[in-house]
């Protein structure tokens, strides 16, 4: 808790809730993706999100491939899903 | 916050400062309070060699202009139609979306059984002192201390425990049973995070209850 170890290195996708806000109509951090690496679902909520590089890396965090990259500039916001197969994106609230 | 919307349980903001040059730096901070108009609560801890912490807790002053986003988050929310089970387990300063959580359900007079377990590594680091103390019915709250227990102390410590880590004796003492199928909520930093939701999935309880929050190293 005191001192940064690399399991620390890292949020979780409850911290994109806001900047994909920006782009989405829907509430986001609800939605499942499934992973392009290991074809294991998640929540993006539960995504390891590493914040230090320009913009956000979130990583599947069943087998670490990287799920998602999201980069502002100042005009315009870059989302590579690359790592992501498909997206279901629940409509209503829980 | 003018036009504030209302917000969910465990919901954040993002907080945005800007300096003159135009750098412009972002931080989410859970909302301590449970919804009410416009007032919006957030509780910060100072981080030493934080980037926007010092300057929030330091530097801003009663009447600055901060620019907020949010509400934001819809999953590690809880909900007043819930009338599951409630677990929470907080390290640190992750008590404070779970905080709005427990005020929450008092506000709007849930029945929903909570248990809190509060690991903290010093009494002096303890938040919100008076109000757990007394949380009110239906809300059982437990300190762990993992370094130093209260000095001097009248009362005996409950539960009287050397300081440590939150382990598995101390989840099946004060968690509530994998039967009762509780939804569980877990914030803290990263490690504390991991290390909880593991001591909770080997006590049996299903992955798909526990929703975790880790706000990294130290939440600067």
């Amino acid at each position: 808790m005191e001192s940064t170890t690399p399991q620390d290195a890292y949020q979780d996708g409850n911290m994109l809730a806001g900047p994909l806000s920006e782009i989405f109509l829907a509430e986001m951090t609800r939605t499942v993706g499934t992973c392009a690496g290991c074809r294991t679902s998640h929540m993006l909520a539960q995504l390891r999100v590493y914040g230090h590089a320009p913009g956000f890396v979130a990583r599947c965090p069943a087998c670490g491939i990287v799920n998602m990259r999201l980069v502002r500039g100042p005009t315009d916001v870059w989302l590579d899903m690359t790592g992501t197969l498909n997206l279901r994106i629940p409509m209503r609230e829980a | 916050v003018p036009e504030w919307p209302g917000h969910l349980a465990g919901q954040h903001v993002d907080v945005r400062l800007t300096a003159e040059d135009g750098y412009s730096t972002q931080r989410s901070y859970s909302i301590a309070s449970a919804s009410d108009g416009e007032i919006v609560e957030l509780t910060i801890q100072r981080v030493e060699d934080g980037e926007v912490s010092p300057y929030l807790v330091d530097g801003l002053a009663l009447g600055d202009a901060v620019e907020l986003r949010g509400p934001v988050g819809g999953w590690f929310v809880w909900r007043p139609k819930q009338t599951e089970h409630v677990l929470l387990v907080a390290g640190g300063s992750g008590l404070v979306p779970l905080m709005a959580m427990i005020r929450t359900r008092r506000a709007v007079g849930s029945l929903a059984p909570f248990r809190l377990i509060y690991s903290v590594r010093t009494p002096e680091e303890r938040l919100y002192k008076p109000e757990l103390l007394q949380a009110g019915p239906g809300t059982d709250a437990v300190l762990l201390y993992t370094r130093r227990v209260p000095e001097g102390s009248q009362r005996p410590q409950r539960p009287q425990r050397p300081p440590g880590r939150l382990d598995a004796e101390d989840a099946k003492e004060w968690g509530w049973p994998a039967d009762f199928e509780p939804t569980i909520y877990i914030c803290g930093p990263t490690g504390f995070v991991e290390h909880a939701a593991n001591i909770f999935v080997d006590l049996g309880h299903d992955a798909g209850r526990i929703r975790t929050e880790r706000f990294g190293p130290s939440g600067g």
